[in-house]
């Protein structure tokens, strides 16, 4: 399973969202370091390291930024632990606005 | 609480505002530290800023002390409040500006 899949599937198993999409956004990083290790390796393009979620869910009603964010981590957490390095998170509830107005 | 929790414990309490970050204000070494750094100073607002680049030990400790994976990581009054995206929607909504005032720390553009 691709690493967009696996997230997807964890996502959907956490939080059953009426919306979902998962998007890599790895090679906007790519070449950038990873820090930690030999100075030339670099983030590659087709990499699976850097994340967006945007995610929208009857679960999240009433939790804070950082509750939704905290419970999207903790669904993500082996993910997080192991080879995805970033992860962006737009989370909301269903019928608030999102930030382009959708 | 073991040397390094202290350590860190310690470097969030040592001022208002604190931000845990890669590299530092004046060259941030991540895209995401250095929104944060950007938001803080369009804020005028005064800051520590923590390389957690400087020590792999506090790189891994800032995210097992607040339990959060990412970094950068922002502390107000020895408060975690959050990381890159939650600062930015905060700041966009208006809602970082309401909580360093409520708080009591200056900010030099109008909330």
């Amino acid at each position: 399973m691709s690493m967009d899949e696996t997230i997807r599937t964890k996502l959907t198993a956490a939080f059953s969202p009426e919306h979902l999409e998962v998007l890599n956004e790895s090679s906007l990083h790519a070449g950038h370091h990873h820090t930690g290790r030999p100075h030339n390796e670099r983030f590659p393009r087709d990499g699976e390291t850097h994340y967006r979620v945007r995610i929208v869910a009857g679960a999240f009603t009433g939790m804070s930024r950082l509750e939704r964010h905290r419970a999207v981590n903790a669904a993500l957490a082996d993910e997080l632990a192991s080879t995805v390095h970033a992860l962006a998170v737009e989370a909301r509830a269903p019928g608030e606005p999102g930030r382009r107005g959708t | 609480m073991s040397d390094i929790k202290e350590l860190i414990d310690q470097e969030v309490k040592s001022g208002d505002v604190v931000l845990f970050m890669k590299g530092t204000p004046g060259f941030p070494q991540c895209g995401f530290s250095g929104q944060v750094v950007q938001i803080l100073d369009y804020l005028g607002v005064e800051y520590k800023g923590i390389n957690v680049l400087a020590s792999d030990e506090m790189r891994q400790g800032i995210k097992d002390y607040s339990n959060w994976p990412t970094i950068p990581q922002l502390y107000v009054k020895g408060e975690f409040v959050g990381g890159c995206d939650i600062v930015r929607e905060m700041f966009q909504a208006g809602e970082l500006q309401q909580h360093l005032s409520q708080n009591g720390i200056a900010t030099s553009s109008a909330a």
